[in-house]
């Protein structure tokens, strides 16, 4: 007799699963963005995804003005991720809007455009120049020195956040969500959150690079030409998901981007649990120039692989209460050992204070 | 042409001098080729932690074989991710992107091309070679490094040129010396109507004041092809920038990557290289 066995088909469906996701008054069919500066304004990726088939390109935050940026080396590898100091280098907003967001508009790519200020009437100028224009959504990059506060951060400071938030809000076009994105180099980050949704903020963008340097031991210098950098990619992951999951803690009903080296789909999946409505796909761009199209496959997959066939079953569903969990009937026979470790373990969880506070069942050991 | 990204094959790695060629099965690149472009290549595999692709000049591609279109490219190993591409076997897999960069511009009429190439930074000069004869030029090459054994592609610049010389810093070959040593006479002697150039931006700089006091200060153009770190290869990071005079005369801070890596020499701003000019547009003074 000939068996023969088909291998199993593990190519999964996904077109199946509702992808779409609500943030604020915006509404996108794919929760994947490509994350601001790792995408230039969308055009060189076109090459490597289909980028109408993603929630939207948010571009490299622009200024007022042309900008050069800074020195070289602007960049250094480090495990797992990489260190940036580029300086926002770019065209200001008068180009950009005439060139890449023309160009955006065009191809029908969502444009999410992350606006940098060196003060709080910077920033409402450049949402102001916005008015009009094909914008989806305004991303306020409030990760910039402030110019009248002796250099300080926005980000860093709940009042000043608030202020550009603000002001962003009064100047922007109606109706166009106004997300802020936070800087994880901060005591409390739930308190900056706060203060931005407080302050008219539709949502918020977790996180932006965090601050490190790296030292050449060939030269002893540090190896960046502007010394600190900015850390980003996987290496930053477990950071950026701690903080979604302490905002969507705090402000459940405020619509969340993940960002943080998010490489897989289920990177992405763990962000969309810990309570981000969306993702964006960054630093992992330069090691895979389709990884925004990639991840949003791969995230689907996901869903169905868990039986979701919808992308907002999964938003904040790590923090559900956890299961309890009641045996109905005894084990079958033979799983005595499983069985007996089964109610160890239920004893230890119920038993647990009373355990490590009279611990007479432990015994000490000879040495 | 659009650059593509290939899960390609590795179908060889083999040591050459003190570098390695590493040629990969990867169909749709060597269609796109011309020379002076480049690949980006990821290393380290998915479980690594090395996220940055490596950036290599295109030292040859095969349109088709038995296996499909091919890629060459030579390395040194330097770090982590190039002991990493040293590693790599037959049939492994290796994600390529490419053709990327703007290539070398190429004379419309036959002209006498002077390449130089430092260490392995001569590996593009020779598709740029193949393509300078079809359209009937004459080319004689300098070939230079530090030691002899870092010369790279000593014979096929024999095969290819009409004369070669080479130098290398201790003497081991050819003249001791750097390749802007001989490249004066070198062009006198071959009435030299271009330059063109890959290897470090040291040899670079050198090349470039020798090709504009050419002829008594009249110069003559060059194409050099410049080595800055990059982090993506496709110009989307920021990284690679250096500082390039456009056809208006202003400075900017350019991408080696996408508007590079082959510039003319005379737009670079060789006194400001690795910071931003106060003159370059947008620069923070």
């Amino acid at each position: 007799m000939t068996v023969t066995i088909r291998r199993q088909e593990r190519t999964v469906r996904h077109v199946n699963v509702d992808m779409s996701t609500k943030l604020g008054s915006l509404t996108v069919a794919d929760p994947v963005f490509t994350a601001s500066g790792c995408a230039a304004a969308g055009q060189e990726l076109a090459a490597f995804n289909d980028l109408t088939a993603i929630g939207g390109v948010v571009t490299k935050s622009i200024q007022l003005n042309p900008r050069a940026g800074r020195a070289t080396p602007r960049m250094a590898e480090t495990p797992s991720g990489m260190l940036n100091s580029i300086g926002l280098q770019g065209p200001g907003i008068d180009i950009f809007i005439n060139r890449d967001l023309t160009w955006l508009a065009e191809h029908q790519v969502n444009a999410v455009v992350s606006i940098a200020g060196q003060s709080v009437d910077e920033y409402a100028k450049l949402a102001g120049k916005l008015r009009g224009k094909p914008v989806a959504m305004i991303e306020v990059n409030i990760s910039c020195p402030n110019v009248e506060d002796r250099g300080q951060v926005f980000a860093c400071d709940k009042s000043a956040a608030a202020s550009v938030v603000q002001a962003v809000k009064r100047a922007a076009p109606a109706g166009v969500p106004i997300f802020a994105k936070l800087s994880p180099d901060v005591t409390d980050i739930v308190s900056i959150a706060t203060a931005c949704v407080d302050a008219g903020a539709t949502g918020l963008s977790l996180i932006n690079t965090t601050l490190g340097m790296v030292i050449d031991t060939t030269t002893m210098r540090p190896l960046l030409a502007g010394v600190t950098g900015g850390l980003s990619g996987p290496a930053i992951r477990p950071l950026a998901l701690r903080c979604v999951w302490q905002v969507h803690q705090a402000m459940p009903e405020v619509p969340l981007f993940g960002i943080g080296g998010i490489r897989t789909g289920l990177d992405a999946l763990e962000f969309i649990l810990a309570g981000a409505s969306a993702v964006q796909i960054g630093t992992v761009i330069f090691n895979d120039p389709g990884a925004p199209s990639r991840v949003s496959r791969e995230l689907s997959e996901a869903l169905t692989e868990r039986g979701m066939d919808r992308l907002d079953q999964a938003i904040g569903l790590a923090h559900r209460p956890p299961e309890v969990v009641i045996p109905e009937s005894p084990d079958p026979p033979g799983d005595e050992l499983v069985d007996e470790l089964y109610e160890e373990s239920i004893a230890s969880d119920i038993d647990e204070m009373a355990v490590f506070a009279d611990d007479q069942w432990l015994e000490d050991q000879d040495v | 042409m659009a650059p593509i990204q290939v899960k390609g094959e590795v179908l060889g790695v083999k040591p050459v001098g003190e570098y390695f060629s590493m040629t990969v099965v990867a169909p749709g690149i060597a269609e796109r080729t011309k020379p002076g472009q480049f690949v980006a290549v990821a290393v380290g595999g998915d479980a690594g932690g090395l996220l940055l692709r490596r950036a290599f000049s295109i030292y040859s591609v095969r349109e088709t074989g038995v296996y499909g279109g091919t890629v060459e490219f030579i390395f040194s190993v330097a770090g982590r991710g190039t002991a990493w591409l040293a590693a790599q076997r037959p049939y492994d897999p290796i994600d390529i992107v490419g053709p990327l960069g703007r290539p070398f511009a190429l004379p419309r009429e036959p002209a006498n091309c002077v390449l130089v190439g430092g260490g392995y930074g001569a590996a593009p000069l020779f598709p740029l070679a193949d393509a300078l004869r079809t359209r009937g030029c004459r080319i004689d090459a300098v070939l230079g490094a530090s030691t002899g054994d870092r010369l790279f592609g000593a014979l096929d610049a024999k095969r290819m040129a009409a004369s070669v010389a080479f130098t290398t810093d201790d003497g081991s070959y050819g003249e001791k010396g750097r390749v802007s040593d001989v490249l004066p006479d070198v062009i006198s002697r071959v009435h030299a109507d271009v330059v063109y150039a890959c290897g470090p931006m040291a040899m670079l700089e050198a090349v470039q004041r020798v090709a504009s006091d050419a002829y008594d200060g009249a110069g003559i153009p060059t194409q050099l092809s410049v080595e800055e770190s990059m982090a993506c290869g496709i110009g989307v990071c920021m990284t690679c920038v250096l500082p390039i005079v456009g056809n208006d005369g202003h400075t900017r801070m350019a991408r080696s990557c996408v508007d590079g890596p082959v510039f003319g020499g005379d737009r670079i701003r060789w006194d400001a290289l690795g910071t931003v000019p106060d003159d370059a547009v947008g620069a923070q003074l």
